[in-house]
C-alpha cells in the first residue's frame, strides 16, 4: 500500500501567467510595478451596461495544434496562451523525461469551461428548430473536463486529469487536490491552476446579483467601493517535490466550506478565518510570519468588509495586505493561480502592490490595507480565494525562512 | 502497472437509480439476487434543508442530497467530513435555463438564484448549509469519468488527510437542446463515506490504483448492470455490485480513454 508522505511544501518549478495585462509574468510584474490596470471599458455588444472588463487581447488568433483542434474555444486558447508563455511547457516537458508521462496529474480549475462555444451554439439556432448546429462538440469545449484534457493531451501526459470547480476557488482547490496526489505517492508532480473566460453567462449573472461595478474599475477596500470587474485569464503552475534552493514554494494551504449561504460570506468571515487558520496550521507558520497577503478582494460590499475582518482576526493590523483585482480584474475560477504568480512576482520583486485605484481604505477596515505600492522584504505570501457555495480557501506562497 | 495502490474503508453507502430506491431496498438487486426492474427515479425531499433553502433547490440538489444523507446515515458527525462531490453535467436544468435565457430576443432576464445555483460546486454548497459543516469540499467534473475522478480524489483525501471522506456522485439528464448532444438517459446518484481506519460499519476495504491505459474490455452485462452507460455516477456499478455481491474479484473503472482504475474489494 502507498503510504501517505507529508504533503507542504511544495516547489513552484515552473509559473505560466495570461491576463489583461498580458501574456507572461514579466506583463504581470510590470504591470504591477507602474500601477497601470489591464481594465477597460466593455464595448461588446449585448452585456451588461458601464462595466470594465479585463479582456485578453487577440486570443482569437491564437491556434490550437491541428490534431487537437477538436477542443478549440475561447477557454481553450487562453490555457494554450499560457501553456507557450514563460516557458512553461519546455518545463512540463523537462518533467515529463525526468518522471514518465503517466506520472504528472493535470489537476485544473475553471467555473465556466468553454460554456462561450455553448452561448455561440444557441445563438446560431435556426429560426424554426430549437437544436443546436452540428458542430458543436460539447465534450471538447462546454464541459469542464475539456481543459484538463486538453492540456494532458498537449503535453502527452498519461497521469490522471480533473476539473475542479469550485467556483471562484477552483484554481487555489485544485492545487490542494494536486498536492495529495503527489503526498500519496500517485504521481511526483502535477500541472496545476486555472482558466476562466469572459461569456455572457459570468457577466450577466453577476450583473443579476447586482455585484458588477458600473461606469469604473473594481476599487477593492475603497469605502465607495461597488463591485466587481470581471476578467478572464490563465495561470498555470508545476509542482514538484523540491530539489533546489531558492524555489519558490507552495507552503501550505487551507481550505473550508461556510455552510452558511450559497452566494453571501459568513458576514464574520468564519470560513476566511478557517482557511487562513488551517494554512496557516499546514505551513507550521505562525501569522508573524506572513509578510503579505493578496486578498480575495473583490470589491463587492460584503466581501470586502467580511475578508477585512476575517484578516484583523488571524492578523490584526501587522500584516500588510492588498487586492490586484483593480489589475487583473475577477478572473474567478483562474484567479487564485493568478494570483499565486502575483504572489512569486511580489516575492521577487520586493513588492507590496497598494490595491488600485483606491486613494484610501474604507475607514471602518481595521487591517493594514495598502492603497499605494510599498517595498518590502517579502518572504511569504498569503493568497485568498473565496468563492459561490461558501468554498474557501488560503494558499502560502514563498520561502521557508 | 502502478504497483502502488491506495487503500481505505468503505463505510455508508447510497444509491438512487431506475429501479434502485435506497442502498437498503437495492443491496439485494445489485446483488443478483432479486431481478432488477426499470422503475422510475424518485428522489425524497431533502429533510435536511430549511424550507427556505429547500424552494431553492432544484432536482440535482435534491437528487444528491438524498445520496448524501442516506450514505451518512450511520455517521455521528457528518459535519466533520471532508466532502468530494462529483458530477458530468452539473445542474444541467440552471445551466440550460440560463443558456436559453442569455439568447431570449426580449431580453436577458436572469433570476440572482438561478446564477448562484448555476455553479458546480451547489450541491456540495446546500450539503455543508444542511449539515452546517465548514469542513473542505471540493466539486468536479470529468464528463463521463466523473465518479472515478471523484471516487480517486476522495481515496486520495482519505489516505493523505487521514480523515473520513463523504464522497457524492450524482447526474441528471440535461434539458434541450443540450440533451441531443449530451444524452443522459436517466438520473443516477451514488454516494459513500471513505474511512483511513476500519469504521464500524465497514462494509469492505478498497483498494485502488492508477493505470494509464485503457481499461480492459468490458464483460457484457445485462440487467441494472447495463444502466453504467446511462449516467456519469452509474460508472460507479461495478463498485456498488462488488459491495453488494461481497465479490473479491478486481474490476475496472474508466477514468479516460487511455487511464482507469484498477479496484478490488475485501468485503468485511
Amino acid at each position: 500500500m502507498a503510504r501517505a508522505g507529508t504533503i507542504w511544501p511544495l516547489a513552484i518549478t515552473a509559473c505560466s501567467v495570461v491576463t489583461a495585462l498580458g501574456a507572461g509574468t514579466t506583463a504581470l510584474r510590470d504591470g504591477l510595478l507602474r500601477r497601470q490596470s489591464g481594465l477597460r471599458p466593455c464595448d461588446a455588444p449585448d452585456m451588461p451596461k458601464d462595466i470594465w472588463i479585463g479582456h485578453v487581447a487577440g486570443l482569437e488568433n491564437v491556434a490550437l495544434p491541428q490534431d487537437l483542434a477538436g477542443f478549440t474555444c475561447r477557454n481553450n486558447r487562453l490555457a494554450e496562451l499560457a501553456l507557450r508563455t514563460d516557458g512553461f511547457a519546455t518545463a512540463v516537458d523537462r518533467a515529463r523525461l525526468r518522471y514518465g508521462s503517466a506520472r504528472i496529474a493535470v489537476v485544473l480549475g475553471t467555473s465556466t469551461s468553454g460554456i462561450g462555444e455553448a452561448e455561440d451554439a444557441y445563438a446560431r439556432r435556426s429560426a424554426s428548430s430549437s437544436a443546436l448546429p452540428a458542430d458543436f462538440d460539447y465534450a471538447k469545449t462546454q464541459d469542464l473536463q475539456s481543459l484538463p484534457l486538453y492540456v494532458r493531451a498537449r503535453f502527452g501526459l498519461k497521469g490522471p486529469a480533473m476539473a475542479i470547480s469550485t467556483a471562484c476557488t477552483s484554481s487555489a482547490r485544485a492545487s490542494m487536490v494536486a498536492a495529495d496526489m503527489i503526498a500519496a505517492g500517485l504521481v511526483d508532480a502535477a500541472v496545476v491552476g486555472g482558466v476562466d473566460s469572459l461569456c455572457r453567462m459570468t457577466l450577466h449573472g453577476f450583473a443579476s446579483l447586482e455585484l458588477l461595478s458600473r461606469g469604473r474599475p473594481t476599487r477593492p477596500c475603497a469605502a465607495d467601493r461597488d463591485g466587481i470587474s470581471i476578467g478572464e485569464a490563465a495561470g498555470l503552475m508545476l509542482l514538484e517535490r523540491p530539489m533546489a534552493e531558492n524555489q519558490p514554494l507552495l507552503l501550505g494551504a487551507g481550505a473550508s466550506s461556510d455552510g452558511h449561504h450559497m452566494s453571501s460570506p459568513h458576514p464574520e468571515g468564519l470560513g476566511a478565518v478557517t482557511a487562513m487558520r488551517a494554512a496557516l496550521l499546514a505551513a507550521q507558520l505562525t501569522p508573524d510570519e506572513i509578510d503579505y497577503i493578496n486578498l480575495h478582494g473583490t470589491g463587492t460590499r460584503a466581501n470586502d468588509a467580511m475578508e477585512d475582518k476575517a484578516v484583523s482576526h488571524v492578523f490584526a493590523d501587522r500584516v500588510p495586505c492588498s487586492s490586484t483585482k483593480g489589475w487583473t480584474g475577477h478572473t474567478l475560477g483562474a484567479s487564485a493561480a493568478v494570483e499565486a504568480c502575483v504572489a512569486i512576482e511580489c516575492l521577487d520583486a520586493g513588492l507590496i502592490p497598494g490595491c488600485l485605484g483606491v486613494d484610501a481604505p474604507d475607514e471602518t477596515f481595521t487591517s493594514d490595507v495598502a492603497t499605494a505600492n510599498r517595498n518590502a522584504n517579502i518572504r511569504r505570501v498569503l493568497s485568498n480565494s473565496f468563492g459561490f457555495g461558501g468554498s474557501n480557501c488560503s494558499l502560502i506562497i514563498g520561502y521557508p525562512t | 502497472m502502478n504497483a502502488d495502490r491506495l487503500q481505505c474503508w468503505i463505510g455508508g453507502v447510497a444509491v438512487i437509480g431506475p429501479g434502485l430506491p435506497g442502498w437498503a431496498a437495492s443491496e439485494a438487486i445489485l446483488a443478483g439476487a432479486i431481478p432488477w426492474e426499470r422503475r422510475d427515479v424518485v428522489v425524497p425531499a431533502p429533510t435536511l434543508l430549511s424550507p427556505t433553502e429547500r424552494r431553492r433547490t432544484s432536482l440535482t440538489v435534491r437528487l444528491a442530497l438524498s445520496a448524501a444523507t442516506e450514505a451518512c446515515a450511520d455517521v455521528a458527525a457528518p459535519e466533520l467530513l471532508e466532502t468530494v462531490f462529483a458530477s458530468g453535467n452539473g445542474d444541467g436544468a440552471v445551466v440550460g435555463g440560463i443558456l436559453e435565457a442569455l439568447h431570449d430576443p426580449a431580453g436577458v432576464i436572469i433570476s440572482p438564484t438561478q446564477f448562484h445555483n448555476s455553479v458546480h460546486n451547489a450541491a456540495a454548497g446546500y450539503w455543508h448549509i444542511a449539515v452546517r459543516s465548514t469542513a473542505p469540499s471540493i466539486s468536479l467534473g470529468c464528463h463521463d469519468y466523473s465518479f472515478g475522478a471523484g471516487l480517486l480524489a476522495a481515496v486520495t483525501q482519505t489516505v493523505v488527510r487521514e480523515g473520513g471522506v463523504l464522497l457524492c456522485a450524482y447526474d441528471v439528464p440535461l434539458p434541450e437542446p443540450l440533451a441531443a448532444v449530451r444524452p443522459t438517459a436517466s438520473s443516477f446518484a451514488t454516494a459513500m463515506v471513505l474511512w483511513p481506519e476500519k469504521p464500524a460499519n465497514a462494509r469492505g476495504m478498497l483498494s485502488v490504483s492508477y493505470v494509464p491505459t485503457a481499461a480492459p474490455g468490458d464483460e457484457p452485462v445485462d440487467g441494472v448492470g447495463a444502466l453504467v452507460m446511462e449516467n456519469p455516477a452509474a460508472r460507479s456499478l461495478p463498485l456498488l455490485r462488488a459491495l453488494a455481491m461481497k465479490n473479491t474479484k478486481p474490476f475496472y473503472i474508466s477514468l479516460a480513454d487511455d487511464a482507469h482504475l484498477s479496484l478490488q474489494v475485501t468485503p468485511c
